[in-house]
């Protein structure tokens, strides 16, 4: 009895996420956001060096953020804060794995519509029903933690008719974390193949892209990409549940990539930010600060 | 003490009878770790007596790939002997051949041997479908994992039952085994400390202040006091965020759907809170060589307000999870780790804190600013069971939240002192990092992660690493995981795991 007092006690907590904007405050490092406008001078070329993880490079004259390696380190920022900053954004989860390569030039939006096109195809079945398989293949164990966040009371994605399940066999989406260990590479082989079509892959985290910090080596294959064919990318190190949360709504089609925002940015005040479309312009989630209520019954 | 192997191995027991003469004495086992070394390959096994830290070492020469093995009379060292063999190619004497642990290969080259120059090339893991180990009639084996029902770290437990008891369970990390001892060789430390983060990333602080800890210890830097109360900040909040993780699996675990809904809001709140202090949901970036990358992102003021606030809410909804029948009987005598098991494989944190173990390296061997901060006494508890480790996590949150408000209060005072120097124009370097300079030597770093304690043996050559050797307290725990279920059954399976609340990424490297 006491526990129904107490789970009534805060009222609605859960975000409202996709239908409205929502994120975790101005000053969380959602993503790297580079300038295009500048040229390539010697800090710049300074911090490309320092990447740990040689996610920055200089393709055309322009400085190219692959966000399939970004830790989220923060040095380049640090060293050459004009050109690299933090944005607190989220949604930048891409079809393909070369739309994480970010910069000034325009994506190949018709190779990108093609493959999109053949996703939401393949995923149009699923949009108010969608089970999830999670496997690790050698993640830093931070990935479980983020996913494991997407039923809690905030992001609560069961609102959303996305539910987690034991079974490769009901799973119709098959999330995958981890540097791709030789360990797990037939257990994460297999558990695809148990699934039904149609069937989609998403490679949660940089570690699942590339490799992240691990790389390739005699124990990880860099990334998942060789054992199973991965349709959606979610950066991040590890990509926070909001992150996540939108590369699933991608991969079923609900929602649309972020694009090339990216490039937009001016460099400037907080203010002076452009502000994604995804990201709430007054900081965190006011619903999750304890003693806040949120309006109950609007939704 | 350096005992060097002249011609047999299989008749020189003075190192293996060195490790257990100290242990014997009051010693307690750390960790046993293999590198290179001039002329052949060094065995170092580190044990803590106190405040300080005693080696004992053995030389093999080149070519030698045998070496006296200390687990017969130091049980602890067993998975560290089974991982040196998986990785090192260094087979123990004394013992049968142990079974392969972390990295199970066909027998050949590429191995990451520490002598061996340049990466390994790829090879196949050559996972062996182990025979049972209990004969009976109507036992069978049930391989749960490595892809488990729920979201897990990929682990695979063969639990051999008779129907409903666990006699015999078999632990297999292998499969997510990434090779990052090696990945350390040669890098630079500022690379090393983003490695040492995501060794095991659900104690990501822990690892970098363990790493950066040996860095300065072999630079001679002492780091800012700023710096240090930035530290414990993080650090005890990714201690409050872990146990709170462990509540929700144990509440989960027992279908409270209630409870299940106010920690994870609980546990959301907190990484929230990280996220507000640096960016990042586990503190990743904040710990850098010689101190912190700089200034926390809300003031004391505003982070005691935060404190007081969560731990009024958390503290009222473990009054009443403590309070449900329906959740203590669950716990109450399952999975108990008697005394005697835990000091036999010296377990750590609050599993070792459950059963009479009550080291705490924040107390006996003070880093970041625990030297000047008080630290309360927790109840000394060692009924071994479910339950005492919960109320173990529950006392050590509350700890945490004491520590948490003596820092700010430091966060606080610093911002008047900064405010004053930069009004006085006296400010002098940063208040938050002392430089590492391109420095030669080897140490050892700790800190008290939230499943205990983590040790980093660095080697460094001007700067950047020659090797890294880790030990993190889940590979320590998890040696003891198997044996604790003398009169559980298989429903006990997820309080039991959730009660150790390991990291397996942390155990398998």
């Amino acid at each position: 009895m006491p526990w129904i007092t107490r789970g009534l006690s805060e009222g609605i907590v859960t975000t409202r996420y996709p239908r409205r904007p929502d994120g975790y405050g101005p000053d969380f490092h959602g993503t790297l956001l580079v300038d295009p406008g500048r040229g390539v001078d010697r800090a710049t070329e300074r911090a490309i060096g320092e990447c740990p993880t040689g996610a920055l490079s200089v393709v055309d004259g322009q400085v190219e953020v692959d966000r399939g390696r970004c830790v989220l380190c923060g040095r380049c920022a640090t060293l050459q804060p004009e050109v690299f900053r933090f944005d607190p954004s989220f949604d930048h989860s891409t079809i393909g794995r070369s739309a994480l390569h970010v910069r000034g030039g325009a994506e190949d939006e018709e190779t990108l519509a093609w493959i999109r096109s053949g996703l939401a195809r393949r995923t149009k079945a699923l949009r108010r029903s969608v089970h999830i398989r999670h496997v690790d293949a050698g993640s830093d164990g931070s990935e479980e933690w983020e996913i494991a966040a997407l039923t809690n009371p905030v992001y609560d994605v069961g609102r959303l008719g996305i539910f987690f399940t034991a079974s490769p066999h009901h799973a119709d989406i098959l999330l995958a974390t981890g540097v791709g260990t030789v360990g797990m590479a037939t257990p994460l082989r297999t558990t695809y193949e148990a699934m039904p079509h149609p069937k989609v892959v998403i490679a949660a985290g940089v570690d699942a892209a590339s490799g992240g910090m691990v790389g390739p080596g005699y124990a990880s294959r860099g990334g998942i990409g060789d054992v199973v064919p991965v349709d959606v990318y979610v950066p991040g190190s590890p990509p926070s549940p909001f992150g996540l949360l939108h590369g699933i709504l991608l991969a079923v089609g609900l929602v649309g990539t972020a694009g090339n925002r990216g490039t937009t940015g001016r460099p400037g005040g907080r203010a002076d930010r452009p502000r994604p479309q995804g990201t709430h312009p007054q900081g965190p989630a006011s619903a999750v600060e304890p003693g806040d209520r949120t309006e109950a019954g609007e939704a | 003490m350096v005992s060097a192997l002249e011609d047999d191995a299989f008749a020189d027991n003075a190192f293996p009878a060195a490790v257990a003469d100290r242990v014997e004495h009051g010693a307690r086992f750390v960790g046993l770790f293999a590198t290179s070394a001039p002329g052949g390959t060094r065995i170092l096994a580190v044990l803590a007596r106190g405040h300080a830290i005693e080696q004992e070492a053995l030389l093999l020469p080149a070519g030698r790939t045998r070496y006296p093995g200390l687990a017969q009379r130091v049980p602890a060292a067993e998975w560290y002997e089974r991982a040196i063999l998986d990785l090192h190619g260094l087979e123990p004497t004394g013992r049968s051949r142990p079974d392969p642990l972390v990295f199970p290969l066909r027998s050949g080259a590429g191995w990451p041997r520490p002598t061996a120059g340049g990466p390994p090339r790829p090879t196949d893991p050559d996972p062996p479908s182990p025979p049972p180990s209990l004969q009976g009639e109507g036992v069978f084996t049930i391989p749960y994992g490595p892809v488990r029902s729920g979201v897990f770290e990929a682990v695979e437990y063969l639990v051999e039952t008779p129907g409903e008891d666990i006699p015999h369970l078999r632990t297999r990390v292998f499969y997510k085994h990434r090779g990052i001892e090696k990945r350390f060789e040669d890098m630079s430390i500022d690379d090393g400390v983003l490695l040492a983060e995501r060794y095991e990333g659900v104690a990501s602080v822990a690892h970098a202040m363990a790493f950066c800890g040996a860095v300065e210890r072999v630079a001679g830097v002492e780091i800012p006091p700023a710096a240090g109360a930035v530290r414990v900040v993080h650090a005890e909040l990714e201690r409050i965020a872990n146990h709170l993780d462990s509540t929700v699996r144990h509440v989960e675990g027992a279908g409270q759907a209630v409870a299940f809904a106010r920690f994870s809001l609980h546990k959301e709140r907190v990484m929230r809170l990280r996220g507000q202090l640096s960016g990042s949901r586990f503190g990743r970036g904040v710990i850098v060589p010689g101190g912190v990358s700089g200034a926390p992102g809300l003031g004391g003021a505003e982070l005691l307000q935060a404190v007081d606030r969560l731990e009024k809410a958390i503290r009222a909804d473990c009054r009443l999870l403590l309070a449900t029948p329906s959740f203590v009987d669950r716990l109450r005598g399952t999975g108990v780790v008697s005394p005697e098991l835990a000091a036999r494989y010296t377990l750590v944190g609050p599993v070792g804190r459950a059963s009479g173990q009550h080291e705490d390296v924040r107390v006996s061997r003070p880093y970041a600013a625990y030297g000047h901060l008080g630290q309360p006494l927790a109840e000394p508890r060692s009924d071994g069971d479910a339950l005492t480790r919960l109320h173990v996590r529950f006392d050590e949150m509350w700890g945490s939240f004491h520590l948490l408000r003596q820092a700010a209060d430091d966060l606080d005072r610093t911002e008047a002192d900064r405010t004053e120097a930069d009004r006085t124009g006296r400010g002098t370097g940063s208040p938050w990092r002392n430089a590492v300079g391109p420095v030669s030597g080897e140490a050892l770093g700790w800190a008290e992660a939230p499943q205990g304690e983590v040790a980093y043996l660095v080697e460094l050559h001007e700067g950047s690493l020659v090797h890294a050797r880790v030990r993190s307290a889940s590979f320590h725990n998890l040696a003891a995981f198997a044996l604790a279920f003398p009169h559980d059954i298989l429903t006990d399976f997820a309080f039991i795991e959730a009660s150790f609340g390991l990291s397996i990424a942390g155990a398998s490297g």
